[in-house]
C-alpha cells in the first residue's frame, strides 16, 4: 500500500469524522467537501480518472453547495439546543454502526485469501465510457435521465413556497 | 233348554239407548243453573220414563219370544281396541235376566225420582242431586244391559263414583264425606279383585264378551278351555276367576268382610239410600254373580230332568259368605236405633240371602228374592223417608211413635213393606221369594248348616222389623214438636210400590213358576199341584211358624207400649252385654280401625317418608350435583375461559402497546432498525454459509 | 507501507470504515440535514467499494463498476437534491429540524 493511499485515506476518514462530529453545521458541510475530494482523489489513484472527476464536478460542485445553502435556509432554528446536537439515545446508534464496521470489516479481513492481487492498469478512455453510455447502458441512462428531470420538478415543487404560507 | 236366537232385533239395536237417555240427561242438568229445578227434574224423570218404556218393549219382545218357545239371546258387539291380533270387544245383550232387570230398575227408579222431587224440594242443590242420580240411573242399566265384562266393569265403576257422589252430597257434613269415602274405597278393594278375575279371564280366554256367537266367555267353549286350567290351590281356572269376580260382587253388595260402608252410607238424602243402597246398586253385585254364573257353575253335571247335581268351590263359597252375611247383619239390625239403619243392616242381610240363594238355587232363585226384595226395600226406605220428613228431620227410632195416627197414608204403605220383608205367609211377595231360597237350601247337598241359618235369619228379620214399626209406629209419640204426613206426590210411589210387594209374589209360587221359567227358556205352566211337594208344605208351614214366632215375640217384647225416649231398649236390660256387643255392630269398624287402617296409615307414612327423605333426597342430591356442576362450569368458564381469554386479550394489548413503540415517529429510530437488521442478517447469511 | 494483502483490503476497509462513519452520523445526530450528510458518506463509500473492486477484478474493460458508479453518482445527487428540499420544507412548517421532535407519524 502506498503511502499517497494512506493520506488520502486519512484525510477522508478525518473529514467524515469531522463531518459527523463537528457541531456547527457549516463546518460539517465544509468537512463534507473534503470528504468529497478525498475521494475523488482515491478515485484519480484507483484508475478511475472519469469517475473521478464526475465526483468532483457533481459532488463538490453540487452537492456540497446544495448542502450549504440548505443549511442556510434552515438557520432559524440556531437557537441553542437543549440536550445537544447528538440525539438522547445516541450510544444506540454508535452500536449499530459498529457492529456494521465490525461485519463488514470482518468479512473483508476473511476473504482476503480469496481477493485478487495485482493486475495491470486499464486504459480506460472516455469514448470507451461514452459508447457504453450509448450502447450498453443506454436504458439505464434514459432512466437516469427521466429520474433527474422528475427529482429536478419534485424538489422545485417540494421547496415551493405555497399559496398563503408566510416566508 | 236355550235356542239361542243371534240374530238382531229392532229393540235391541236400540238398546243402547236406555242408558244413554239418562246419561245424556244428567250432561245436560249438570249445564243447568241452581234454580232451573222444574227443568233439571224434568230433565231426569223424562229420560228415565222414555228408558222405562224402551224397557217395556224390550221385555215385551223376550216375552214374546219366550211365549212362543225360542228362547231369546240376542247381542250387539263390536270391537273397542284392536292391537295386532288381539282385541278387546264391548256389547250389550238382551236375554230374559237383563229384560227384568231393566224393567225393574227403570221403574223403580222412576217412582223414586218422583218422590224426590217431593222430598228434596227443601234442599238448595236439586239440580245437582238429579244430575247424579241420573248419571247413577244411566250406569246401573248400563251395568245391566252390558255383554262384556269390560263395559260392566266401567259402568260398575261409574255406578261406584255416583254413589260416591250421592252418599256424600251433603258434603259440608264431615260424616257424610266421610261416609262416601268409606264407601268408594270399601267396594275398591272389592274391584280390584274383579280386575284381576277380568285380566285372567281375559289372558285365558282372549275374549271379555259374555256370549259371542259361540266364542264368548260364558259359553261352552271357553268355559271347557278354563275348566282345563288349573290354578293354584286345587281350584280350577273357571273356579279362580268366579272367586275373584265374587269377591268385586262381595264388595258392592256388602258381604261381609266389605259391609262396612253399607251402614253408614244411610248418610245420604234417604231417596239415594232407596235407589241405590237398597234396589239396585247393591243387587249389581247379585246380578254380577247372576250374569257370570256359567263360569261359577262350569264343571257341574246336570241330570236329565235339568237339575244340577253338586255344586263347584266358587258357589259353595258364595253360599256360605250370604249366609254368614245373612245372619251376622240380622244381629246387628236387633240393636240398632236409627231407622235407616236397621233398614241398612236388613238390606245387607237380605244380599245374604240373595248370594245364598244363589249358591244353593240357581240363577232365578237368587233374582226373584232381588227383584221383591228391590220394591219392598226401596218402599220401607221411602217410607222412612217419609217419616223421617214427617218428624222434622228426625231418625231415631227413640223420638219417634204413635205415628199410625197421623201418618197414615205412610203407616198402610210401610206395614205392607215390611210383611213383605219378614216374608209373612202367602199374601206377600217376600215369602216367596225367601221360600224358594230356604227351599234350595233345603235341598242343598254340601251342608245343612245354611239352612238353619237362613231360617235363624228370618226369625230375626220378622223381630227387628216389628221392632221397628213398634218404635216408630205404634206407643206414644216422644218426639219434638207435631208429626204431620208428607205430601201425595211421595205417597203415591208408596203406593205402588206396596201394590207390588204384594202381587209379584205370585209370578214365583211353586203352582206357577213362571220367572224361573221365564228365565231359564222353558214353559210354565199353572199348576197347583206344584204344591204337592212334600217337603214344600213343610216348609211353607216352618216359615210361617217362624215368622209369626218373631213377629208375636217382639210384639210382645215392645207392642204398644208407652215408654220414655231415654229409657233403655227391654232387650238391652236383659242382656246387656249381648246388647251392646250388637249395637256396637260387633265393633268391626274399630277392628278395621286398629289392623287394616291402622296398617295402612302405617304405611303412608312409610311411603311419605320413602318420598321425603329417600326419593327426594336423591332428587335433592341430583340437583345439588348439577347446581354444583354449574358452579364449577361457572368457575371454570370465568376463570380459565374468560379470565383466559381476557387475559391473553389483555397481553395482546400490552404487547401492541409495546410493539406500537417502535412507531415512534421518530426516523432515526426507524434508520437504526433497520440497519440492525441488515447486520443480523448479514452475520446470519455468512453464519449459514460459513457451517 | 504494507499492510494488507492486497490493495483491494485497503480499499475495502476505507469504504467500511466510512460507510460506518456516516451510518453513525446517521443514526445519532438530532439534525435531518446532518443525517443527509451521512447517507451522502456512504453512497460514497459504496461508490468507493465499485471502483475498488472495478479495478482490481478481472475484466476492467467490460467498465462494469465504473458506470454503476457513474450512475449512482447521477442518483445521489437527485436524491440529494431533493432529500434538502424536503428538509427545507419541513423547516417552512415545524420551524425546526430536529429530529427528535419530528414524531408526528408515532404509532
Amino acid at each position: 500500500m502506498s503511502f499517497v493511499f494512506w493520506l488520502l485515506a486519512a484525510i477522508t476518514v478525518a473529514g467524515g469524522l469531522a463531518a459527523v462530529l463537528l457541531k456547527n453545521l457549516v463546518h460539517c458541510a465544509l468537512a463534507l467537501t473534503v470528504v468529497f475530494a478525498g475521494l475523488a482523489l482515491l478515485f484519480l489513484q484507483l484508475d478511475a480518472q472519469f469517475a473521478g472527476f464526475a465526483q468532483i464536478l457533481v459532488y463538490v460542485g453540487a452537492v456540497a453547495i446544495l448542502v450549504v445553502f440548505a443549511i442556510l435556509l434552515t438557520r432559524s432554528s440556531e437557537t441553542p439546543k437543549d440536550g445537544g446536537v447528538f440525539s438522547r439515545t445516541w450510544g444506540a446508534g454508535l452500536a449499530i454502526s459498529a457492529a456494521v464496521f465490525a461485519v463488514l470489516g470482518w468479512v473483508v479481513l476473511q476473504s482476503e485469501a480469496g481477493l485478487p492481487r495485482e493486475i495491470s492498469v486499464p486504459n480506460v478512455t472516455v469514448l470507451q465510457i461514452g459508447n457504453a453510455l450509448m450502447g450498453r447502458y443506454v436504458l439505464p441512462l434514459e432512466i437516469v435521465a427521466l429520474l433527474l428531470t422528475a427529482a429536478l420538478i419534485g424538489a422545485v415543487i417540494v421547496a415551493m413556497h405555497e399559496k398563503g404560507d408566510a416566508k | 233348554m236355550f235356542t239361542p236366537q243371534i240374530t238382531e232385533s229392532a229393540i235391541t239395536g236400540i238398546l243402547w239407548l236406555i242408558p244413554a237417555l239418562p246419561i245424556v240427561a244428567s250432561g245436560l242438568i249438570a249445564l243447568l243453573k241452581q234454580p232451573m229445578r222444574r227443568l233439571s227434574a224434568t230433565l231426569a224423570i223424562g229420560s228415565l220414563s222414555c228408558s222405562l218404556l224402551l224397557s217395556l218393549f224390550a221385555f215385551g219382545h223376550v216375552l214374546v219370544g219366550w211365549a212362543r218357545g225360542s228362547a231369546v239371546r240376542e247381542t250387539v258387539n263390536f270391537t273397542w281396541i284392536q292391537v295386532g291380533t288381539a282385541h278387546v270387544d264391548l256389547g250389550w245383550i238382551l236375554d230374559p235376566l237383563a229384560a227384568v232387570m231393566l224393567v225393574m230398575v227403570t221403574f223403580v227408579g222412576l217412582l223414586i225420582f218422583i218422590y224426590s222431587t217431593g222430598y228434596m224440594a227443601h234442599d238448595e242443590n236439586y239440580t245437582r242431586f238429579f244430575c247424579f242420580m241420573s248419571l247413577f240411573a244411566g250406569a246401573m242399566l248400563g251395568v245391566v244391559i252390558a255383554n262384556s265384562l269390560l263395559l260392566l266393569f266401567m259402568c260398575w265403576e261409574l255406578v261406584g263414583l255416583t254413589s260416591y257422589l250421592l252418599i256424600g252430597f251433603w258434603y259440608q257434613k264431615p260424616l257424610a264425606s266421610a261416609a262416601a269415602k268409606k264407601a268408594f274405597l270399601t267396594t275398591r278393594i272389592g274391584d280390584v279383585f274383579f280386575l284381576l278375575g277380568m285380566v285372567w279371564l281375559f289372558a285365558q280366554t282372549g275374549t271379555l264378551l259374555f256370549y259371542n256367537a259361540g266364542m264368548g266367555s260364558m259359553e261352552a267353549l271357553k268355559l271347557g278351555g278354563l275348566l282345563a286350567t288349573p290354578s293354584g290351590l286345587g281350584l280350577t281356572a273357571a273356579g279362580a276367576i268366579g272367586l275373584l269376580i265374587f269377591a268385586g260382587a262381595a264388595g258392592k253388595s256388602g258381604q261381609i268382610p266389605l259391609h262396612v260402608w253399607l251402614p253408614d252410607a244411610m248418610e245420604g238424602p234417604t231417596p239415594v239410600s232407596a235407589l241405590i243402597h237398597a234396589a239396585t246398586m247393591v243387587a249389581a253385585g247379585v246380578y254380577l254373580v247372576a250374569r257370570v254364573y256359567p263360569l261359577m257353575q262350569a264343571g257341574v253335571q246336570f241330570s236329565s230332568t235339568g237339575e244340577a247335581m253338586g255344586t263347584t268351590t266358587a258357589l259353595t263359597v258364595v253360599t256360605w259368605v250370604g249366609a254368614v252375611t245373612a245372619v251376622f247383619a240380622a244381629l246387628i239390625a236387633v240393636a240398632q236405633n236409627d231407622i235407616k239403619r236397621i233398614l241398612a243392616y236388613s238390606t245387607v242381610s237380605q244380599l245374604g240371602y240373595m248370594m245364598a240363594g244363589l249358591g244353593m238355587g240357581g240363577v232365578a232363585v237368587g233374582m226373584f228374592h232381588l227383584i221383591t226384595h228391590a220394591f219392598f226395600k226401596a218402599l220401607l226406605f221411602m217410607g222412612a223417608g217419609s217419616v223421617i220428613h214427617g218428624c222434622h228431620e228426625e231418625q231415631d227410632i227413640r223420638h219417634m211413635g204413635g205415628l199410625k195416627v197421623e201418618m197414615l197414608g205412610t203407616f198402610i204403605p210401610y206395614a205392607v213393606g215390611m210383611l213383605a220383608l219378614c216374608g209373612f205367609p202367602l199374601f206377600f211377595s217376600g215369602f216367596w221369594s225367601k221360600d224358594g231360597i230356604l227351599e234350595a237350601a233345603q235341598h242343598w247337598s254340601i251342608a245343612k248348616t245354611p239352612f238353619y241359618m237362613l231360617v235363624f235369619g228370618a226369625l230375626l228379620t220378622a223381630f227387628y222389623m216389628t221392632r221397628q214399626v213398634s218404635y216408630v209406629f205404634f206407643g206414644n209419640w216422644r218426639g219434638r214438636g207435631e208429626p204431620y204426613e208428607s205430601p201425595s206426590v211421595m205417597l203415591m210411589p208408596l203406593a205402588i210400590l206396596a201394590f207390588f210387594a204384594i202381587f209379584l209374589g205370585a209370578i214365583g209360587t211353586p203352582a206357577w213358576p213362571w220367572f224361573r221359567a221365564f228365565l231359564e227358556g222353558h214353559a210354565a205352566r199353572f199348576d197347583l199341584t206344584g204344591f204337592r211337594d212334600p217337603g214344600l208344605l213343610t216348609l211353607m208351614a216352618t216359615s210361617s211358624v217362624v215368622v209369626l214366632l218373631g213377629l208375636a215375640i217382639a210384639w210382645w217384647t215392645y207392642g204398644d207400649k208407652r215408654v220414655k225416649a231415654e229409657d233403655p231398649d227391654t232387650l238391652e236390660r236383659a242382656f246387656p252385654t249381648i246388647w251392646t256387643l250388637l249395637e256396637g255392630k260387633f265393633y268391626i269398624d274399630e277392628l278395621y280401625g286398629v289392623t287394616v287402617i291402622a296398617f295402612y296409615a302405617w304405611w303412608a307414612r312409610v311411603a311419605d317418608w320413602l318420598d321425603r327423605r329417600v326419593w327426594g333426597g336423591i332428587v335433592a342430591g341430583i340437583a345439588w350435583l348439577f347446581r354444583e356442576g354449574a358452579q364449577l362450569s361457572r368457575l371454570f368458564d370465568l376463570n380459565w375461559v374468560d379470565g383466559g381469554f381476557d387475559k391473553g386479550c389483555e397481553e395482546l394489548a400490552n404487547s401492541g402497546g409495546l410493539m406500537s413503540r417502535i412507531e415512534s415517529g421518530r426516523v432515526q429510530i426507524y434508520l437504526r432498525l433497520l440497519a440492525l437488521a441488515v447486520v443480523l442478517l448479514t452475520a446470519i447469511l455468512i453464519w449459514s454459509s460459513r457451517g | 507501507m504494507t499492510g494488507f494483502a492486497t490493495p483491494l483490503t485497503g480499499y475495502l476497509l476505507v469504504a467500511a470504515l466510512l460507510f460506518a462513519i456516516g451510518l453513525a452520523g446517521a443514526l445519532t445526530r438530532r439534525n435531518a440535514i446532518l443525517v443527509l450528510i451521512g447517507i451522502e458518506l456512504m453512497l460514497n463509500a459504496a461508490n468507493l467499494n465499485l471502483i475498488a473492486f472495478w479495478r482490481y477484478l478481472p475484466h476492467p474493460e467490460a467498465l462494469t463498476g465504473m458506470m454503476f458508479a457513474i450512475f449512482s453518482i447521477a442518483v445521489a445527487a437527485a436524491e440529494a437534491a431533493v432529500g434538502l428540499g424536503l428538509v427545507i420544507s419541513i423547516h417552512r412548517h415545524a420551524h425546526t429540524t430536529d429530529l427528535d421532535e419530528m414524531n408526528r407519524m408515532k404509532g
